[in-house]
C-alpha cells in the first residue's frame, strides 16, 4: 500500500548536492511530493526533507539509494515515528468581501493563523502546523475563493 | 605549487604510471605539466571514448583504478558512455576533464558543458573543483572513492583557471575524512550463521555467483566453498572463470543465452545463495518467476542491491572474501546428493553444441572453440551482441578476471579500446578481443593506437555481416523483418562470400592502420590464421566471414521465465 512518508536526509555541504539527491529520486521513478532544502547549524552540514508517497518496498529502496549517495551522512524515515515535531508552513491569499468577512477571521482564529495583510477584496495570512492542520484550513477557505497559496512542504526535528 | 602540477603529483601519489587521454584547450596545463614528468605515461587515443575504455580495461586487468584525462565540452562528453559502462560493472576509473575557467562557467563559453551535472547519474561520485585549495582532497577523496566498497567511476572536472593557479604549502594528504562514506566490509556474523544453517537444512541449494567475487578476489574462497558443501555453481557473465569451466559443479552461466543446467537448477532449487551479484533482468527473466520455490540468501558489498529485484530472506551486506571466510569456517561439510547427481543429468543432456562438420561455412562457435586449443591463459575481452555470448558459452576460463565485457550496459565498441587498455598494462599473457563486424566499427580508429604504441592486441573479428543479436530478434520475434540490421553493400547476393561484397574491407583497413590483417572463408583455415595472428608480434586483425544466420542457443525469450528455454534447431 501507498503511504506517504516524510524522510529526512543529513547531506555534507557540497555544491550540486541538493541536484544530485533529487535527481536520484526522479532517476529511479520516484515522484517527489515536496522537498525542502537548508542549512543547519553546522555550516559543513544541509539538511533535505522530502515527501514521498510509496510502499514499503519502495521506501526501502529509496532510503538505501539516498544512503548510497557519497555526499549522504544519515537518512531518516521518520514517517512512523512519534518523537519528531514535523511541521509545514502556509502562506494563503482568500478572497473576502463585506459579508463574509469575519467568518474567515473567525476561521482564522480557530487555527491561529496570522493575518499578514488585509484589503477590501482579500486577506492574506500565514499558518505553521502539521501537514493535517494546513489541509484542513485550505479546505475550509476553499469555498471563499483561494487566490493563491504557497506550502513549504514538511519538515521536522527530533526532540 | 601550481594546479596542474599538483594533479600530477597527485597520481604519482596514487601510484598512476599510465593514463589515457586525449588533449584540448582546457587541459593543455596539465598535459604541458604530464609531458616533462617521467613517471606517468600518456597514451595517446584516436577518440576520448577510446581512452575512456582503455582506462577501464586498464582497471580490470590490473585491479587499480584506470585514468583519463580529457578536455572540456565535447571532450568529456566522449567519455559519457564510457563512465556509464564502468558504473554499471561497478569498475574503478577516473576521469579528470578540463572545464572553462571559473569565471566563465554558466555562460556557454566555447567548449564549456556541465560535465559534473551530466555525469552525476552515470558516477559513483563526482566533483568540480572551484577552488585550488581544495583540489588536494579531492584527488585522494576521489581514489577513495572509486577504488573502495562497491568500486566505481568518479569524475574530477577542473578549471583552465584551477589548472594555473598557485597552491603555496602544497601537501597531498594521507587520510580522507568523509562523514557519510564508510562501506560495510565486515559480514554480520549472526546473519553469516542464519546463512549457514540455511545450507545445513538444504536439499537443493544452488551457488549463483556475480563480479563481486572478480572485485573481492574471493575466487579462492568461492572453491572452497562449493567444495566444501557440493554446492551446484553458475556463474554470471560478469564473474566467468572466477570457478573453472571445467569444474564438476559448475552449470555454467545462467539467463536468457545461459545453459539449460543452470537455469533449471535455478528455477527447481530450494536455497539461492547469491554472491556478487544483482539479478540482472538478463538473468532472472520477470522476477516473481524466478526461484520460485527458494528462499533466497544475498551477500552483497552493497546494501541497496539487496532486495532491489528479489526479496531477500538472508541479507548479508559485506565484502564476499570475508563472508565467505567466516562462512566456510563454520560450515560442516555436506556430501553429494541426488540434487548434484540432477543438475549433471542435465549437464550432460542438454551440453552446449554447434555443428560444424556439417557446415560448408565458418560457425563462430567453432573459432571459439578451436582457440580453447591455442592458448593456455589469456585475457579475453569482448565487444557486445552474438559474438560475446559464443564466447561466454564456449570459452574455457579458468580464472578469475579473465573476462572483459560490457555486461551491465551492453557498449557496443567497447571491445577494442578496452583490450588496448588490457595490453598497455602488460599483463604478461595474450589480450585477445573477440569483437563483431558492428561493434568493431564503433571504435576502429583505436587500431591505430595499437600499432603506434606496439600495443600486441589479438583482434578476433566475427564478421556475419549483420548486427546479428538484433538480426536473431528480428528472426524469431519480428517475423524476419531485418530493419537496417544488414551491413553488407546493398544489392549483393548474400551467398556471395567474397570480400568485395562486405563493407569496409577489414584487412585492408587493419594494414592501413598499421596493423597486420588476416581472413579465413573456409572452415579448414579457421586454425591456421588463429596460429598465424596469435605468433605475429604485434597487433592483428584476424576477420572470419562466418554464417550469416547463426543465432545464439539457448535462447529465453524476453518476458519469459528462465525455464522456458528455445534449443535451437541443432539440438
Amino acid at each position: 500500500m501507498k503511504e506517504k512518508h516524510t524522510i529526512i536526509i543529513k547531506v555534507t555541504n557540497h555544491p550540486g548536492v541538493l541536484a544530485k539527491i533529487s535527481g536520484l529520486l526522479a532517476q529511479r521513478g520516484y515522484n517527489i511530493e515536496s522537498a525542502i532544502a537548508a542549512p543547519t547549524e553546522n555550516p559543513d552540514v544541509y539538511k533535505i526533507s522530502v515527501v514521498v508517497e510509496e510502499d514499503d518496498r519502495g521506501i526501502q529502496q529509496i532510503t538505501k539509494q539516498l544512503n548510497k549517495v557519497v555526499d549522504t551522512i544519515k537518512v531518516t524515515d521518520i514517517s512512523h515515528k512519534n518523537n519528531y515535531v514535523v511541521r509545514e508552513y502556509l502562506i494563503i491569499k482568500v478572497k473576502v468581501n463585506n459579508e463574509n468577512r469575519s467568518d474567515v477571521f473567525e476561521l482564522m482564529q480557530v487555527f491561529s493563523a496570522k493575518a499578514l495583510d488585509v484589503d477590501s477584496d482579500y486577506i492574506m495570512m500565514e499558518l505553521a502546523g502539521t501537514q493535517r492542520k494546513i489541509s484542513r484550513i485550505i479546505k475550509l477557505l476553499k469555498p471563499y475563493g483561494i487566490e493563491e497559496y504557497v506550502r513549504s512542504g514538511e519538515f521536522a526535528m527530533s526532540e | 605549487m601550481k594546479g596542474s602540477e599538483i594533479i600530477v603529483d597527485s597520481l604519482k601519489q596514487e601510484k598512476v604510471d599510465k593514463i589515457f587521454g586525449y588533449p584540448g584547450g582546457a587541459v593543455i596545463p596539465i598535459f604541458d605539466t604530464l609531458h616533462s614528468n617521467r613517471d606517468i605515461e600518456v597514451m595517446l587515443t584516436r577518440h576520448e571514448q577510446g581512452a575512456v575504455h582503455a582506462a577501464d580495461g586498464y582497471a580490470r586487468t590490473t585491479g587499480k583504478p584506470g585514468v583519463c584525462i580529457v578536455t572540456s565540452g565535447p571532450g568529456a562528453t566522449n567519455t559519457i558512455t564510457g563512465l556509464a559502462t564502468a558504473k554499471l560493472d561497478s569498475i574503478p576509473v577516473i576521469v579528470i576533464s578540463g572545464q572553462v575557467p571559473t569565471s566563465y562557467i554558466g555562460t556557454d563559453a566555447f567548449q564549456e558543458t556541465d560535465f559534473f551535472g551530466l555525469s552525476t547519474s552515470i558516477c559513483k561520485h563526482n566533483y568540480l573543483v572551484k577552488d585550488i585549495k581544495n583540489l588536494p582532497n579531492i584527488i585522494k577523496e576521489a581514489f577513495h572513492v572509486a577504488t573502495s566498497g562497491r568500486p566505481g567511476p568518479v569524475t574530477i572536472d577542473v578549471p583552465k583557471d584551477v589548472s594555473l593557479a598557485e597552491l603555496p604549502n602544497y601537501k597531498y594528504p594521507k587520510k580522507v575524512d568523509m562523514a557519510g562514506y564508510q562501506p560495510v566490509i565486515e559480514g554480520n556474523m549472526k546473519q553469516i550463521k542464519k546463512l549457514a544453517e540455511a545450507i545445513k537444512k538444504s536439499s537443493k541449494p544452488v551457488l549463483y555467483t556475480g563480479g563481486g567475487i572478480v572485485t573481492s578476489g574471493a575466487e579462492k574462497e568461492i572453491r572452497k566453498l562449493v567444495e566444501k558443501v557440493n554446492i551446484p555453481t553458475t556463474t554470471t557473465l560478469m564473474g566467468l572463470g572466477t570457478l573453472p569451466y571445467d569444474h564438476p559443479e559448475f552449470l555454467g552461466m545462467p539467463g536468457m543465452h545461459g545453459t539449460v543446467a543452470a537455469n533449471y537448477a535455478l528455477t527447481e532449487c530450494d536455497l539461492l545463495i547469491a554472491i556478487g551479484t544483482r539479478f540482472d533482468d538478463r538473468v532472472t527473466g520477470p522476477p516473481d518467476t524466478f526461484a520460485k520455490n527458494a528462499k533466497v540468501a544475498h551477500v552483497d558489498i552493497d546494501p541497496a542491491e539487496i532486495g532491489k529485484i528479489i526479496e531477500t530472506d538472508i541479507p548479508v551486506v559485506g565484502d564476499a572474501g570475508d563472508v565467505l571466510k567466516k562462512l566456510i569456517n563454520i560450515l560442516e561439510p555436506k556430501a553429494k546428493n541426488g540434487w548434484n547427481k540432477k543438475t549433471q543429468q542435465w549437464k550432460s543432456r542438454y551440453p552446449l553444441k554447434y555443428d560444424q562438420a556439417n557446415s560448408k561455412e565458418i560457425l563462430p562457435q567453432y573459432i571459439i572453440d578451436t582457440l580453447n586449443d591455442l592458448v593456455d591463459d589469456a585475457i579475453m575481452v569482448t565487444d557486445v551482441g552474438q559474438h560475446q555470448m559464443w564466447v561466454a558459452q564456449f570459452f574455457h576460463f579458468k580464472n578469475s578476471g579473465q573476462l572483459l565485457t560490457s555486461g551491465g550496459l551492453g557498449t557496443m565498441g567497447y571491445g577494442l579500446p578496452a583490450a588496448m587498455g588490457a595490453a598497455a598494462s602488460k599483463p604478461g599473457k595474450p589480450v585477445i578481443n573477440v569483437s563483431g563486424d558492428g561493434g568493431f566499427q564503433m571504435n576502429i580508429q583505436e587500431l591505430t593506437t595499437c600499432a603506434l604504441n606496439n600495443l600486441p592486441v589479438k583482434n578476433i573479428l566475427i564478421n556475419n555481416s549483420y548486427l546479428g543479436m538484433v538480426r536473431q530478434w528480428q528472426e524469431l520475434f519480428w517475423d524476419k523483418r531485418y530493419a537496417k540490421t544488414s551491413l553488407r553493400k546493398p544489392g549483393q547476393n548474400p551467398e556471395d562470400n567474397t570480400p568485395t561484397n562486405y563493407c569496409p574491407d577489414m584487412v585492408k583497413l587493419a594494414e592501413a592502420s598499421g596493423v597486420k590483417g588476416l581472413r579465413a572463408n573456409k572452415p579448414e583455415d579457421v586454425e591456421e590464421v588463429l596460429k598465424t595472428g596469435l605468433e605475429y608480434d604485434g597487433p592483428v586483425v584476424m576477420e572470419f566471414f562466418v554464417r550469416e544466420t547463426e543465432n545464439v542457443y539457448p535462447m529465453v525469450p524476453s518476458g519469459k521465465p528462465i525455464n522456458e528455454i528455445i534449443l535451437g534447431d541443432e539440438q
